[in-house]
């Protein structure tokens, strides 16, 4: 479990890891190494080049402001969650940031690098998705904005190119008389998702008028559902979008289940959220 | 006087060390030295080809790589296949594998190739560039296929089956037959390891100018390796000294040995002049030393009115996986320690031990008791359920009673002596589960939980472990002239606590202060002869023998004492490393003693000067008696007659979602009898990794191989070892302490005790919280869910075995 040869780069500055990315087609970006390291030791990934991100400037940041969280490619898991601002802006953001591993993997592991790494049992991934955020991303080629519904090409393979650095994610702030919750379940504390369930709701004078559920760990990219209008059945109404599998750990049948148990919970949930904040 | 240690809670003095991060293991070793060469194996991707044709042409093209080595340069012994460590008559067709495969490979991990390099990432490097052919041949996986044996692992294995042994004790069929009531059941058990914190490693660094070869092995068994080393690399066993620094953990699969890399790392250090050094990553571990577990059980019962069992008929299928270097020892404890504390009237066992394309099977933790235990309860559960009876009273009625020890079974143990229960009290033990758990007031609970939608359930599993089995362990206890007490004993150390457990014994038997005394394991330069740690059996063999060596270094340090002190020995007492004539001031230290029992031609320091030939002796006698040695010191071995059996029960009481089906710890009870307890915050904090490791195979752990022999979750991302939120937060433990009558401080092992009961107690719990039976284990949410499906039309019984 050693990774084979690779050189690596430190870059000082933005522009210097996208040249280097520009001028290597094996290059890859190294942010917390959460998930790209084991995939190197396990020879699962083979890069030529590695691009440590870790030294570039100002992208440790988690801003807060009316429109909602900016969260900068070098801020770990542990920071977002830390952030009360950023839990009262976007609640959803620490609701599912909670279950993302544990305490030692979320001092590490970037929140923008999960969203990267597009694995679909993530709860990142599906986070923005739901929030209908986007991601910043820089080459040397220019800047784009690229929105979560566009982000998430297939499993462990998002839409951006090789040589292109997701400086940036955005959350979009809870709008009034919205609400969120998030649930799921997993094999043991902290692992990935047998399923995970978001719900975010916007209601007028207690009427639910607009309602999308979205979930970790039921098909190869993070989905999700707008159930406004099957709101008696949410659970039918999602999983005729959803693909739940077999693997090592559940059933399909298992998965379906739990989406059954957990969708209407959630929503439920997202449903006292939002009565709850205008209450306060 | 000095206090008594022996039963006291002496914090582990080996934890500092640990926990700093201070603990010297394999893979810390000759880091220095630049010298130091690295080794990484090739192992088959496939679990059963033929091997066609081996290329390693380009491998020493690469930059750093020093040697590769396939079985083609092997030659001698080392050509030959591993040692099958322990035969058995009916081990009619046992099987290993060879140090590097020859034309066959078995199972996915079986070692092809060994390539040495400058440092572990040129040696992964150079094994990706070697190029085998292969002729795919289709694989056995799992019992079933085995059992069905359409193919075969071996050629010229008939039908899979690498032995079959049967035991009976009466005629149990026929008891059966004439049984009031009769039940069948067929039980499963899934494969799970022992999975260390640390895996295998070996370093060997040979002397040219002394021809000596030094061995450190992260095994359970110095003497072991010592004795297959020697003999595979054909030198004399003086040249060889084997070390086992800290070890991190072993469970069983660090006693099989000798590894392919503990072989070649020495052959490769020999070889090439220079240190080489093997570490196993956890990849390897998992696809490449030892499972344990799986098991198919048929069991026919028969019983009466009070559930009391006249007649008692088990038949199983024992998956060994590709080789048997460890014989049969597995299913022989399966067939043995499933009778637990219960006298079945008449007992048949038959078992088939069976070869699949699969890791090898070695014991791990409970070697082969878990499964035992799990048949005998699951058959205590359904008779109780059948019956209608508590499930407690089912298993006091076939208990066997305090005044008949020594209880005979009429069969023959996995140490080939009788199986014969030297003592405990069952009774006793089961009052006090009953008690720690709340098993009569379990019923209002159950009320008080369905009351808010909840659902419970409570189960308890009892187990009797033989432990502390031969041949034979032995100690060397010295007094240095300081007073300081260095021992030796020759059995490994894998994070016991062995240096405060026997250091205690030590200061007891001696009268020396804990702090002076020094403990060394697993070194066959300062203990030659020796077995291993394993089978729950340091404590009750070492142990012994420490005290017996101490004794024996006791005795002659009053001699020495009485002597100097010019008084009788009866009228002597040590304490505190100071021997005084009781009642008086007159007291000698034991350093002093030391020095007066080596007389000396030249002082080296102002102490030894009270040695030297004009200072002590009668000048009429030789100046060390005929029937004497020089040196205050004492050496003892201690061999039991057979092995002594502890017993526990455990309790636990799980809730299961009604809605996700996932299976919460509420409550985990343990009453545990290991004899006299040396220290007992040592004994429960195996207890407390047992239960852990005990959960962990009942609720998470399983090695899931595919079709094609493929295990699917080698790494401890899928294998889901339970994390610290997956275990109970508190065990509530009692013990009793029925004395062994067969060693001189009346204690039993407590090593694999916290792990044997899991799989039974949980799935006892889990049937009492559904309302229907649970016959396989593991059992994940998913395979709850979907027995709830399976089970969803039958009438829902409120109290399923509890009776009512
Ligand atoms: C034991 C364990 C448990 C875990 N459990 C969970 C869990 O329950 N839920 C969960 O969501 N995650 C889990 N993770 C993953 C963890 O959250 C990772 O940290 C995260 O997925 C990736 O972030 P990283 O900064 O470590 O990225 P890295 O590992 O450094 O990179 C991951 C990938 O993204 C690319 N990348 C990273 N940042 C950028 C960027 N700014 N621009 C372009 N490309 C980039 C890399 O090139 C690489 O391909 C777990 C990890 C471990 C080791």
């Amino acid at each position: 479990m050693k990774p084979a040869p690779f050189a690596y780069l430190r870059p000082a500055t933005l522009e210097e890891a996208l040249a280097a990315l520009a001028g290597q087609q094996g290059a890859k970006v190294l942010a917390g190494g959460q998930s790209l390291v084991p995939l190197l030791s396990m020879r699962l990934a083979a890069p030529s080049t590695l691009v440590d991100i870790n030294a570039l400037p100002d992208l440790s940041h988690v801003a807060v402001s009316d429109d909602g969280v900016r969260i900068g490619a070098l801020a770990r898991h542990a920071e977002v969650l830390a952030s009360r601002e950023a839990a009262e802006r976007q609640p959803l953001l620490a609701m599912a940031l909670s279950h993302v591993a544990h305490a030692t993997i979320r001092n590490r592991g970037t929140t923008v690098g999960s969203l990267v790494h597009a694995d679909a049992a993530a709860e990142m991934p599906m986070v923005l998705r739901l929030l209908e955020g986007s991601v910043d991303v820089a080459s040397v080629r220019g800047r784009r904005t690229i929105p979560a519904a566009e982000l998430f090409a297939g499993p462990l393979e998002s839409t951006l190119a090789q040589d292109e650095i997701a400086v940036e994610a955005c959350f979009p702030a809870l709008a009034p008389g919205a609400g969120v919750a998030f649930q799921e379940i997993a094999r043991r504390h902290g692992d990935y998702a047998l399923v995970g369930v978001a719900a975010h709701v916007e209601t007028d004078g207690g009427e639910v008028t607009r309602a999308r559920v979205g979930f970790v760990s039921v098909s190869d990219v993070p989905v999700v559902v707008d159930v406004t209008d099957s709101l008696d059945d949410p659970a039918s109404a999602a999983l005729a979008e959803l693909e739940p599998a077999d693997d090592i750990h559940a059933t399909a049948a298992y998965r379906a289940h739990l989406v059954k148990v957990l969708t209407p919970r959630v929503l439920a949930d997202a449903v006292h959220h939002a009565r709850d904040r205008k209450k306060s | 006087m000095t206090t008594k240690l022996f039963g006291a809670k002496v914090p582990r003095v080996e934890d500092q060390r640990f926990l700093r991060g201070q603990g010297r293991y394999v893979d810390d070793l000759l880091t220095d030295d630049p010298r130091l060469l690295h080794a990484a194996v090739l192992r088959s991707p496939h679990a059963h080809a033929r091997i066609v044709d081996i290329d390693v042409s380009d491998v020493l093209d690469l930059d750093g790589v020093v040697a590769v080595w396939t079985w083609d340069d092997l030659t001698g012994p080392m050509a030959e296949p591993l040692p099958l460590l322990i035969p058995h008559p009916t081990l009619t067709h046992g099987r290993t594998q060879y140090a590097l495969a020859r034309d066959e490979v078995n199972y996915v991990g079986e070692a092809i190739a060994f390539v040495v390099a400058v440092d572990r990432y040129v040696a992964e490097d150079a094994v990706a560039r070697i190029r085998v052919d292969y002729e795919h041949l289709e694989p056995v996986v799992g019992i079933d296929a085995a059992r069905a044996a359409r193919r075969t692992v071996h050629d010229d294995v008939p039908d899979n089956v690498g032995a079959r042994m049967e035991q009976e004790n009466g005629d149990a069929r026929a008891a059966i037959a004439a049984a009031p009531h009769t039940l069948t059941l067929d039980l499963d058990i899934e494969r799970s390891a022992c999975t260390p914190m640390e895996g295998r490693g070996t370093v060997a660094r040979w002397d040219p100018d002394t021809s000596r070869l030094t061995v450190w092995s992260s095994t359970q068994t110095s003497t072991g390796v010592r004795g297959c080393v020697a003999a595979k690399l054909e030198l004399d066993l003086a040249k060889v000294d084997v070390i086992t620094p800290d070890v991190g953990g072993g469970f069983g699969v660090k006693v099989v040995h000798p590894w392919p890399e503990e072989l070649l790392v020495p052959l490769a250090a020999k070889t090439l002049g220079r240190p080489v050094k093997y570490t196993e990553d956890r990849r390897e571990h998992f696809i490449s030393s030892a499972h344990e577990r799986a098991q198919q059980h048929h069991v026919e019962v028969g019983f009466d009115d009070d559930g009391r069992v006249l007649g008692l008929d088990v038949e199983f299928w024992h998956d060994h996986g590709a080789y048997t270097p460890y014989g049969l020892i597995v299913p022989i404890i399966t067939s043995t320690q499933l009778l637990g504390p219960y006298k079945p009237q008449n007992y048949r066992v038959a078992f088939e031990s069976l070869y699949t394309n699969t890791v090898i099977v070695t014991p791990y933790r409970g070697a082969g008791r878990p499964q035992g235990c799990f048949v005998m309860e699951r058959t205590m559960d359904a008779i109780a359920a059948y019956l209608g009876k508590d499930r407690t009273e089912v298993r006091s009625t076939n208990f066997i009673q305090p005044d008949e020890f020594p209880y005979e079974h009429g069969l023959v143990f996995q140490d080939g002596r009788e199986l014969t229960y030297d003592s405990g009290d069952y009774p006793a033990s089961l009052a006090k589960l009953k008690e720690l758990v709340g098993w009569d007031e379990f019923e209002e609970f159950r009320a008080e939980m369905a009351a808010q939608g909840r659902k419970v359930g409570i189960g308890l599993a009892c187990y009797v472990e033989g432990t502390g089995v031969g041949p034979y362990e032995g100690a060397h206890v010295h007094i240095e002239t300081s007073g300081k007490v260095k021992v030796a004993t020759g059995l490994t150390t894998q994070g016991q606590g062995h240096q405060t457990a026997f250091a205690q014994i030590v200061a007891d038997t001696l009268g020396v202060r804990f702090e002076d005394v020094e403990i060394t394991t697993g070194d066959t330069r300062k203990m030659p002869y020796a077995v291993g740690t394993f089978a729950s059996r340091a404590a009750v063999m070492s142990g012994s023998a420490i005290h017996l060596a101490a004794l024996r270094a006791k005795e002659k340090a009053l001699r020495i004492a009485a002597e100097a002190l010019e008084a009788s020995e009866d009228d002597l007492e040590i304490a505190d490393g100071v021997v005084s004539v009781k009642g008086t001031d007159a007291s000698i230290d034991l350093g002093t003693v030391a020095v007066l029992s080596n007389p000396l031609r030249y002082a080296f320091d102002e102490a030894s000067k009270a040695a030297t030939q004009f200072s002590v002796g009668d000048p009429g006698k030789p100046p060390v008696a005929e029937d004497d040695e020089p040196g205050l010191e004492g050496k003892d071995f201690y061999s039991p007659p057979r092995s002594t059996f502890a017993n526990g029960m455990h309790a636990v009481i799980v809730e299961t979602d009604p809605d996700t089906a996932e299976i919460t710890i509420l409550k985990y009870a343990v009453v545990h009898d290991c004899g006299h307890l040396i220290n007992p915050m040592i004994v429960e904090g195996q207890i407390h990794g047992g239960v852990a490791q005990g959960v962990g195979g009942a609720l998470y752990e399983r090695m899931a191989y595919d079709e094609s022999g493929q295990l699917l979750n080698a790494s401890f991302m899928d294998f889901l070892m339970p994390y610290v939120t997956e275990v109970p937060t508190s065990i509530d433990i009692d013990h009793l302490e029925t004395p062994s009558p067969l060693n001189p401080l009346g204690i039993k092992g407590a090593g694999e005790a916290g792990v044997i009961p899991s799989a039974a107690v949980f799935a006892a719990a889990i049937e009492d919280a559904e309302g229907f039976p649970i016959t396989a284990m593991p059992i994940s949410p998913s395979e709850l869910f979907e027995l709830r499906l399976a089970h969803a039309d039958e009438p829902h019984p409120t109290s399923p075995s509890l009776g009512s």
